[in-house]
């Protein structure tokens, strides 16, 4: 069953949860360290898997030396290419839910090298220390064939891709005639701007735990997986199973931020194996071997910006070459913003891969907009130098009433208010705009501000609830929570809609026995799953409300289910609240031991389709230059959010505190460095892979504007997890620039640009 | 092209070294393993004790996550053999408090939302434990050096801090 949800349910209850700071009903199992996560799950019989990596990142193994390792006691199998069964065969089996175009990695496939780090050979064994010490000594030969994996050497070598993934969106054809604007401006931009790859290194490492259920050949597929049903969807493609027999659970999720939008290597690992063995496998990858996951792409842009003597824009040019494997089209959104952030009448804008020798990048944090937005909030502050305004006047000057790239209005888009707000919070009115013009001893102190721009998303999903005669709800959708909170919102919302006490609900997730639900990812969870948990607890109040009018001398007789509201655990006539009836009662009276009802929701496209519907964001930072030493401390940040209805202030709160940590993190210390002689990332741990500890971290400041949207959603939410990362990297930059009067135009800003 | 071989010119034989009888004091309770002598105090809690608390995030003492208490004393438990704990009194994040009766750090966690994927708050919380008894951190800035040492991704600082400062706070009114 299906339906849509019409308009916005009345909300004006006691039970009156949503937009309260409640803390994290997940909380105290996290901080006493009873929350399981997938490497967790100590089942009987355990058998570990130790992933061996190539060393070599472009050619073919000739030979696996297995016996020696085999003849350990306790060594159980080596998988490798030369073993594997035959699996699958066609590509569409290995395309997940958010697969971009071309050929999927397929692990163990094949003797040929495509990424360094690739996956070579599984050694199973009956402990963890057995199997790596065998994994260590599995002697692999290898025949090199010469690599490229330097995206700086395919300057020319750039296509546009065909075909993408899951919500990519081609850049818009030009509009008006951007080399003649451009031309014939008096204030001219031109730069470019540069970030090598980065990988999102979520703090728990991917890891499966599969049990293997003796009763009737069934797995328990305990992932680490930002989407239960994309994993157990690529499962059982890819080895002809039911559905039954590979149950997907992911309770908790040590961080995602992307990594875990895709089915990850070790899942096809442990599946692989614990189906060959009939026995239970667990595999982790170490952290070096995260490295050999997908990263954000290393992304060469260039942009070109033209303003009259007024400041207005004249043109803007904005392309983009970013890196993907030899195997697949990875594409994300990063020119098509600067097409929507400012008026502007005459824009180009340009997206190109190329292919290198490296694993397939993939989605991390505000994929694309992150990147996109520090090339054009760093040009855009450029320009307004070149112009002499100030730069948030600048922004002020060519703020965009219409989304011009789709011609319609926004849904909403209170931006104006984030720059105000966030200005008068940071005071930036002290800012004297020459660079070198502020310092306190040896300190040059620099302001520099940004703004930010993503998608409000909303997909299908399916909810089930179940109320029963203690009075206790459980609700439950497929979903995930990898620290966004969604534990805590959905409950949230089911106890607002059915005026229940937090205490009496429960939210289960990351189950395919569960409804189901999409990935986590895209800011778009609250949206989605918020309205199909809205909704099943709306039909659970209908059938109450059903059964408290067969209850004798029942007073709510005859009242149609907009004439009731459901507060303080009571359903109440609207008109006359005493007229009430208390739900704890109904189900006993009704001899009913419990109701359920299951609800599938969609968006609302008809009524979007007239609309542009995006957050917004205004970020403020003050850095402090040691002048001799060139060392940035990021001392104040102000980030002023527009993301429509905030469910839950003190979680939506954190959101935006790791997203400036994160945007600090891109500007001041992130990047994978590629050794192109060995085609290898050479930091790959996280002691050489910098991102900021506690010290690093000052003054934040989040203020969430109050934004009104009855178009994005029954609930008005736009989500929050990406829109705090934007505009972060580029306001920290400028504030260099006006700390110093050097403008770093390649992340990340480290000393040795600066001195 | 060329031919590589991913092991070394001379390799070392390949053999295995015995397992031995370990005891651990964990939490207040003695533990009996029967362990190879290179596994690691955060494999042995992990693995053969299933006090999965303690979390592994690089298994190279980068991250934190493995923090536990040896006699008070904060260590990452990744790069101690468990051998080398016999006889010393350990403490994990299961021995601090539980979720019916939660230490006041484990509650300020909650409370300051210090914390959203939940991973290193483990180790968080135990470093602050060793941090507080250190005597060492008074100020913010004191208490934001002194918990360097553990990585948090998603970027929950601001709130960790507030959270230790509340205790630290606390702890400094009542001892004085």
């Amino acid at each position: 069953m299906s339906q849509t949800i019409a308009t916005s349910p009345s909300i004006h209850l006691g039970t009156d949860y949503i937009g309260k700071p409640t803390s994290r009903v997940d909380g105290p199992a996290k901080v006493t360290g009873a929350a399981k996560y997938a490497a967790e799950f100590n089942v009987p019989g355990l058998l570990y898997g130790y992933i061996v990596s190539s060393p070599i990142a472009k050619g073919k193994i000739t030979k696996i030396h297995a016996e020696p390792v085999l003849t350990l006691p306790g060594v159980v199998r080596v998988f490798s290419h030369e073993n594997v069964p035959s699996l699958a065969w066609f590509d569409r089996s290995y395309k997940d839910d958010v697969a971009p175009g071309g050929s999927p990695f397929r692990p163990l496939h094949e003797p040929k090298i495509r990424f360094s780090q690739q996956p070579v050979a599984l050694v199973v064994a009956d402990t963890f220390e057995l199997a790596r010490y065998a994994a260590s000594v599995l002697e692999i030969e290898y025949e090199t064939e010469a690599h490229d994996t330097d995206l700086e050497t395919k300057r020319d070598n750039g296509y546009e891709p065909a075909r993408g993934k899951l919500g990519w969106v081609p850049p818009p054809p030009p509009r008006g005639n951007s080399n003649d604007a451009y031309h014939n401006a008096p204030h001219q931009h031109e730069a470019e701007y540069i970030h090598l790859a980065q990988h999102s290194n979520p703090m728990e490492m991917f890891a499966t735990t599969v049990e293997w259920l003796n009763d009737g050949q069934k797995m328990n597929i305990f992932d680490k997986t930002q989407g239960a049903y994309n994993v157990q969807s690529y499962i059982t493609k890819v080895f002809g199973l039911s559905k039954e027999e590979a149950r997907v659970i992911s309770k908790y999720t040590g961080g995602g931020f992307g990594s875990g939008l895709r089915p990850q290597h070790q899942v096809f690992l442990a599946v692989l194996a614990a189906l060959d063995l009939q026995r239970s496998v667990r595999v982790s990858l170490t952290r070096q071997q995260m490295f050999s996951l997908g990263h954000r792409p290393h992304t060469l842009q260039y942009l070109k910006l033209a303003a009259d003597d007024n400041g207005a824009l004249a043109a803007v040019q904005h392309a983009a070459l970013a890196e993907t494997s030899r195997f697949e089209d990875f594409t994300e959104n990063v020119v098509n913003w600067s097409g929507m952030l400012y008026q502007c009448e005459n824009v180009k804008l340009d997206y190109q891969l190329a292919e290198i020798d490296a694993n397939s990048p993939i989605d991390m944090r505000a994929p694309g907009a992150a990147t996109g937005s520090f090339a054009l909030e760093s040009a855009m502050d450029e320009l307004a130098y070149k112009v002499g305004i100030d730069p948030l006047e600048f922004r002020l000057l060519n703020y965009a009433d219409r989304d011009q790239n789709l011609k319609k209005p926004f849904s909403s888009k209170k931006l104006r208010e984030c720059y105000h707000q966030g200005a008068a919070k940071f005071g930036w009115d002290k800012r004297t705009p020459k660079p070198r013009s502020m310092r306190e001893g040896n300190w040059l102190i620099g302001y520099g501000m940004a703004t930010g721009v993503w998608d409000a998303t909303q997909l299908n999903a399916s909810a089930k609830a179940c109320f029963d005669a203690d009075g206790r709800l459980t609700v439950s959708s497929a979903s995930n929570d990898i620290g966004t909170g969604t534990y805590t919102i959905m409950t949230q919302i089911a106890a607002q809609t059915l005026g229940l006490p937090l205490e009496a609900v429960t939210f289960v997730l990351g189950d395919t026995n569960l409804p189901e639900a999409p990935v986590q990812g895209g800011s778009m969870t609250a949206a989605t799953v918020g309205t199909a948990v809205q909704a099943v607890c709306r039909a659970i109040g209908e059938k109450l409300l059903k059964l408290a009018q067969q209850m004798a001398d029942s007073p709510l007789k005859g009242a149609n289910f907009e004439d009731v509201q459901f507060v303080n655990g009571q359903i109440r006539r609207n008109e006359d609240t005493k007229q009430s009836v208390v739900i704890r009662d109904i189900l006993p009276a009704a001899g009913e031991a419990q109701v359920e009802a299951e609800t599938s929701t969609l968006p609302d496209l008809l009524k979007q389709s007239h609309y542009s519907l995006h957050s917004h964001n205004a970020v403020f930072a003050e850095v402090k230059v040691d002048e001799d030493l060139g060392t940035v401390h990021v001392t104040r940040v102000v980030n002023a959010v527009a993301a429509g209805r905030i469910l839950n202030p003190k979680t939506a709160r954190s959101q935006v505190l790791g997203s400036v940590v994160w945007g600090i993190s891109m500007a001041l210390m992130e990047e994978s460095m590629m050794d192109h002689g060995f085609g290898r990332y050479m930091n790959h741990n996280l002691a050489e892979y910098h991102i900021p500890v506690n010290a690093d971290i000052h003054n934040i400041e989040v203020i969430l504007v109050e934004e009104e949207d009855d178009i994005v959603n029954p609930l008005g939410v736009k989500g929050i997890g990406e829109i705090g990362l934007l505009g972060v990297a580029a306001a920290i930059a400028n504030a260099v620039f006006h700390a110093t009067g050097k403008r770093v135009r390649n992340l990340p800003v480290s000393i040795d640009k600066l001195v | 092209m060329s031919q590589v071989s991913h092991a070394l010119p001379t390799r070392p034989s390949v053999s295995l070294a015995p397992t031995q009888a370990v005891t651990l004091r964990i939490n207040g309770q003695d533990h009996l393993l029967q362990i190879a002598p290179w596994t690691t105090l955060l494999d042995a809690l992990r693995e053969y004790l299933d006090l999965t608390g303690t979390k592994k995030g690089c298994d190279h003492g980068q991250c934190g996550a493995c923090t536990v208490l040896i006699n008070g004393k904060r260590i990452n438990s990744c790069l101690s053999l468990a051998v080398m704990q016999q006889g010393e009194e350990i403490t994990t994040i299961e021995g601090l408090g539980t979720e019916e009766q939660l230490h006041p750090l484990q509650q300020a966690f909650i409370d300051h939302d210090a914390f959203q994927c939940g991973y290193c708050t483990p180790g968080q919380i135990c470093s602050a434990v060793g941090l507080i008894s250190e005597g060492r951190a008074r100020t913010e800035d004191e208490v934001r050096e002194l918990m360097s040492g553990n990585l948090c991704r998603c970027g929950a600082y601001t709130n960790i801090l507030n959270a230790v400062m509340e205790v630290v706070r606390n702890e400094l009114k009542t001892g004085s």
